[in-house]
Order: structure tokens, then C-alpha cells, then sequence
């Protein structure tokens, strides 16, 4: 073999943020460019926030909230966090099943940023939903009952959790790699999460089970968290822990896991 | 440039490659000709580094792929079997994307994208959304992804597969020009015809290993050259053509009952035909069709592989010439092969 010039590229750290918002571009591209999604994102939450602020709200009742928009909205957020990160499952697939990621993952590119461009980019786009989600709730009655800080703490918490799902989902998307089966896999797997939880009422009244399976689970533990934080009950502090904890403790184990997963595929 | 030894892979029980040895040199092009499912993806896809071999090893341009991998990276152009190119960006969306990740700052990335662009003649299109494009130019597209790094080595995985004949012949145009700039290139075909017009070397690939490598024309020697085809009117005169061939053209003749075919290998497509229509004539037997055609993969395979390889795909019994069979006339070139 003769001498053969390789062009040095010394691409370390620096690559991997350049490469990284190169790719979150890319992706928040594709979105914009599809008007179903940015419809879709929307319109989910907005519909849950009517359903349940107009047609079951009259009849539901929750101890301590005169109005019960103030006990949904933070329900809602939670919901549109994990509904947010369940659509990580199926750009991850959607990408792998076309050959997108073989294409990147064939040039020189910082490879751990492929998946970290996926969560950013739907990071960003679940705030986008929220901002709107809260405009939303304002419209409809919600009101802040406490100090912007704590408000605001809230709100990151909510971002926070759907970041981590962000992540779970990538390791869902990456396990079963075609858009159909993400699609499913992401019902399947928030909608247990969602409506066995304190999202639309009080865990007081299920059964036995349920409500031990609903008090144990995150999705719970993070709406308590945000109506403490948005709505000035009690001291905030133990149950924005807890929220921080699962969250962080999601994210860890699940980036972990599709990090490796990724390195295999 | 690429040189690669002993390189196995399993998936499961399945093994995709059993020992794959192979080099392509500086400036030349190598079909890896294959059915489907033979292992030429896997094989692709270990020398572009997205999967690592479990024995054996592969090197671009004397770098290891998989301990050096992001070296390789930087070394070769790869398009996948499939077009991996965004619907909702425009085509030079994509290409730049592409050359900013290979490391080039915005405005190399940029002209290099023009570049490509004019060269692929997408110039006019590369504003629009590659959804608007046809699948040909889909193909040019990603073919373009591949060469915007300028890479020492270019790696396609069936580039035709999927294409009009129209779009074919374009892109193979295209193929001559990048063999003409002196790129390496492996690329991998299901079919023999495209191997002998773009390659300078075919290895053939069936189950996981390499069971023939050379020139088109070595290749096409070993089966001969041309196939003479005979197509019987009903299936029982299928048999009595066999017998009637045996001892024409360059092999045996080779029956195929649902077809009601019979082929048979020649070197020489002239006399061979000649000969066959002869017989035929005095025999008596009515017949559908007769002529010479170039060989196709599957005449390949039936004979580097014999009968075996191809009952796989055709469950029907393949008949065999009864041995010593007296022949009316023999050939002037009969020259048996295989058996
Ligand atoms: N990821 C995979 N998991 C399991 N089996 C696979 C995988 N990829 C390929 N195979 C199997 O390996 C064999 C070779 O496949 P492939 O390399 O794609 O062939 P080709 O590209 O020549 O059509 C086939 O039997 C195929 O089913
Ligand atoms: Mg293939």
C-alpha cells in the first residue's frame, strides 16, 4: 500500500456540540416542515385541556381546589411532557428504518451526538407545546397561585421529565425500529402511565390497586410536584424532590441504556 | 485500498458471512455480485464501520476498521441500499448537512454542495424539497451525500436496485465518471450485466462467501460465454430436449420444468445455435422459442454453484442428462464444464 494522505481531523469535544446543534437543526427542520406534527403537538393537549376543563370538569370534584382548571392544568403538563417524549420512540425509528442514521453514523460525525440532537430537538419542540398548553390554561380560567420562582420550578420540572422520557422513548425507538410498532409502543406505554395517575383526579377514590400502583408511579409524583409548585400548597419540597429524583434517575438509566443500545445497532 | 480477510458475521444461527477474503486496489472497481440475502449489506456495512465483524478483519487504505473506525470514516463515501436523504429538506439542504459533518466550515460545505449538485445534474432541482424529486434523482442524491467529503473510497449498496431503466442507465453514466477521476469504488448488484459494465473485478458472493472472484470475462468464461435457451411447447417434450442438447455448447443443459426451459452454456453462440436448431429440425420436437442470450445471475449460479444452489429458489427437480447418452453429433467445441 503506497502512502496515502489522511486528512487529520482532530473533531474531540468541540464536535460533539457543533455536531449536536447541526443535527438538532436538522431536526427541528423536518418538523416545522411537516405541518401535520406541528398541528398534532398542539392540538393534544389543547383538546384534553377543553374536554376536562368543559365537559367532565363540572362533575369532578378534588379536596382543596375550589377551581378544578388549577387542579388540571398541572396534570396536563405532566401529560404533554410524556406524550412530548413518547415522539422521541418514532423519529428515532423513522430515521433508522430509512437509512438516515447509517448515512450519519458513516461520517466522521461525534456519534453520540445523533442521539443527543434527537432529545434536544424534541426538548425543544415540547416547549413549544407547553408554552402554548399554559397560554391555553390561562385562556380557560388556570391561574399561577404563588410566587414566580417556584411557578417557573415548576414549569422546569415538567421539562425536565419530558426530557428524561425523551430519552426512555429513544431506547424504545432504537429497540424496535420501525415507526409503526414506535407509534404503539408509545400509546401502550403512556396511557397507563397517564390516566392511572393523579393527572385528571385525586388518587383518593380508585381501588386498592390502582391507587397503590397510581401514589407509587412518576407521572403522579411529578404532577403533585407541579401543583404544589404552581398552586402554593403546602411546603413544595418533598415532592418537587421526589419529581427531580425519578426524573433524573430515568434520564441516567435511559441514556445509559440507548447510548449502549446505539453502539450495537 | 480495501483489503479484507476472513471477515465473518452472524445473526443468530444465521451466518451472513462465513470468511469473506478480498481486496480492491487503488483506482479500480469491484462488483460484489450476490442474490438477495448472500451477505452483501453485511458485508457493506463492516467496511463502513456501522457493524462490527465477529472474526476477521477489514482495512481501508491500511487503517483497521474497527479500531480505528473514525479514521475509515473519514476515508470513505458510503450510499446505502436505500436513498438515506431527508424528504423535507431541499437537496442541497442535505448535501450541506452532510459536508458540515464531515467536519467543513459553512462555506466549503456550501460549495461543495454547488459542486456536487452540478455534477449530479440536480442543479436546477437543489433548491426544491427532495420530496418533489423522482426516485432516479433521489438515487443522484444520495450518491452526491457520498462524495461531498471527497472520500479516498466509495461504497454503494445496489445503487440500481429499484430504478427505471432510464435512471439506470444515468446513474451508471454518472458511475463511469467517478471511475474515470480514479475513485475506488466497491459497490455490490444482484445483477451480472450491471457488474460487467461498471467493474473491473466481480467477486461472487452466495451465502456468505466468496465462491467465484475475477474478471467480468473470466466469469462469463466459466459459464461459457452465452446461454442458449430452448422453450418447449408442453412439459413433457422438456426431458427429450435435454437429451437432444447434451453434448452442444461449453456445459450440460439444464432443464427448468415450470419454465419449460432448457439452457445450456456456449462459448461459440453462432454454431451452437445452429447446431441446436439442427436437431431440433430433424427431431421433430415442436418447440416455443430458441435463442442465445447473454447469461444472467442465476445462469452464474447454476453453474459455480451447480443444481444445489439453485433448488433453493426453484423447488422443482431439476433434470440432469443421463450420462453416456449417445450423442448425434458432437459439437466441434463441445468443452464440458463443471461436472
Ligand atoms: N440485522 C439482522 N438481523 C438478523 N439477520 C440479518 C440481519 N441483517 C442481515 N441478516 C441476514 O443475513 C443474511 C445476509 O443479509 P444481507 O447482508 O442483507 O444480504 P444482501 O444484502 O446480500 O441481500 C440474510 O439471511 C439476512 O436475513
Ligand atoms: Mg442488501
Amino acid at each position: 500500500m503506497g502512502a496515502v494522505i489522511i486528512r487529520p481531523r482532530s473533531r474531540g469535544v468541540r464536535s460533539f456540540f457543533t455536531d449536536t446543534l447541526l443535527l438538532t437543526r436538522r431536526n427541528l427542520l423536518l418538523t416545522a416542515r411537516t405541518p401535520e406534527l406541528v398541528v398534532f403537538a398542539a392540538i393534544m393537549p389543547i383538546m384534553f385541556v377543553l374536554l376536562f376543563r368543559y365537559v367532565f370538569g363540572g362533575s369532578i370534584n378534588v379536596p382543596g381546589y375550589s377551581n378544578y382548571v388549577d387542579y388540571l392544568m398541572p396534570g396536563i403538563m405532566v401529560q404533554t411532557a410524556l406524550f412530548g417524549g413518547s415522539s422521541s420512540a418514532v423519529g428515532v425509528a423513522d430515521d433508522l428504518s430509512k437509512g438516515v442514521t447509517d448515512r450519519f453514523r458513516s461520517l466522521p460525525t461525534n456519534r453520540a451526538s445523533i442521539l443527543a440532537a434527537r432529545t434536544l430537538a424534541d426538548l425543544v419542540r415540547l416547549g413549544y407545546t407547553m408554552g402554548l398548553l399554559i397560554a391555553i390554561g390561562l385562556l380557560v380560567g388556570f391561574r399561577f397561585h404563588n410566587a414566580l420562582l417556584p411557578v417557573l420550578a415548576g414549569v422546569g420540572i415538567a421539562l425536565l421529565f419530558g426530557y428524561a422520557c425523551s430519552w426512555l422513548f429513544t431506547l424504545v425507538g432504537l429497540m424496535v425500529r420501525n415507526v409503526e410498532s414506535a407509534t404503539l409502543a408509545g400509546f401502550l406505554l403512556t396511557f397507563p402511565l397517564v390516566f392511572a395517575a393523579s393527572t385528571f383526579t385525586s388518587t383518593k377514590f380508585m381501588p386498592h390497586g390502582l391507587r397503590a400502583f397510581a401514589n407509587a408511579q412518576p407521572v403522579t409524583q411529578v404532577a403533585n410536584a407541579l401543583r404544589d409548585l404552581t398552586h402554593g400548597t403546602g411546603s413544595a419540597g418533598p415532592a418537587a424532590l421526589h419529581a427531580i429524583v425519578w426524573s433524573v434517575g430515568i434520564l441516567i438509566a435511559a441514556a445509559t441504556l440507548a447510548t449502549w443500545k446505539f453502539r450495537k445497532i | 485500498m480495501i483489503k479484507a480477510e476472513g471477515v465473518e458475521k452472524a445473526f443468530g444461527s444465521t451466518r451472513a458471512l462465513a470468511g469473506v477474503d478480498l481486496t480492491v486496489d487503488s483506482g479500480t472497481v469491484l462488483a460484489l455480485l450476490g442474490r438477495n440475502g448472500a451477505g452483501k449489506t453485511t458485508f457493506v456495512r463492516i467496511l463502513a464501520t456501522l457493524l462490527a465483524p465477529d472474526a476477521g478483519r477489514i482495512q481501508v487504505a491500511g487503517v483497521d476498521v474497527v479500531h480505528d473506525a473514525k479514521t475509515v470514516r473519514s476515508l470513505i463515501g458510503l450510499a446505502g441500499q436505500f436513498a438515506a436523504v431527508d424528504e423535507t429538506l431541499s437537496g442541497r439542504e442535505n448535501l450541506v448537512l452532510v459536508g458540515r459533518l464531515y467536519g467543513l466550515p459553512r462555506r466549503e460545505a456550501r460549495a461543495r454542495a454547488s459542486e456536487v449538485l452540478e455534477r449530479l445534474g440536480l442543479g436546477d432541482a437543489g433548491d426544491r424539497l427532495v420530496r418533489t424529486y423522482s426516485g432516479g434523482m433521489r438515487r443522484r442524491l444520495d450518491l452526491g451525500a457520498s462524495l461531498v467529503g471527497r472520500p479516498l473510497v466509495l461504497i454503494m449498496d445496489e445503487p440500481s436496485t429499484g430504478l427505471d431503466p432510464r435512471s439506470r442507465i444515468e446513474l451508471w453514466s454518472l458511475i463511469d465518471d467517478f471511475i474515470k477521476a480514479g475513485t475506488t469504488l466497491l459497490l455490490t448488484t444482484q445483477y451480472l450485466e450491471e457488474a460487467d459494465r461498471l467493474a473491473d473485478r466481480v467477486a461472487v458472493i452466495e451465502r456468505g462467501r466468496l465462491i467465484a472472484a475475477g474478471t467480468p470475462d473470466d466469469l462469463k468464461q466459466r459459464i461459457g460465454g452465452d446461454v442458449l435457451e430452448v422453450r418447449a411447447t408442453s412439459a413433457s417434450d422438456v426431458e427429450r430436449l435435454v437429451n437432444l442438447l447434451t453434448g452442444l455448447g461449453a456445459g450440460l443443459p439444464v432443464a427448468d420444468m415450470r419454465a419449460q426451459c432448457v439452457t445450456l452454456p456456449t462459448s461459440e453462440r453462432v454454431q451452437t445455435l445452429l447446431a441446436a436448431a439442427r436437431r431440433i429440425e430433424e427431431s421433430g420436437i415442436p418447440v416455443a422459442d430458441l435463442g442465445v442470450r447473454r447469461p444472467s445471475l442465476d445462469d452464474v449460479f447454476l453453474t459455480l454453484t451447480g443444481a444445489g444452489g439453485a433448488a433453493t429458489k426453484r423447488p422443482e427437480p431439476r433434470l440432469r442428462p443421463v450420462p453416456g447418452e449417445p450423442s448425434l453429433e458432437p459439437a466441434p467445441n463441445a468443452r464440458r464444464v463443471g461436472s
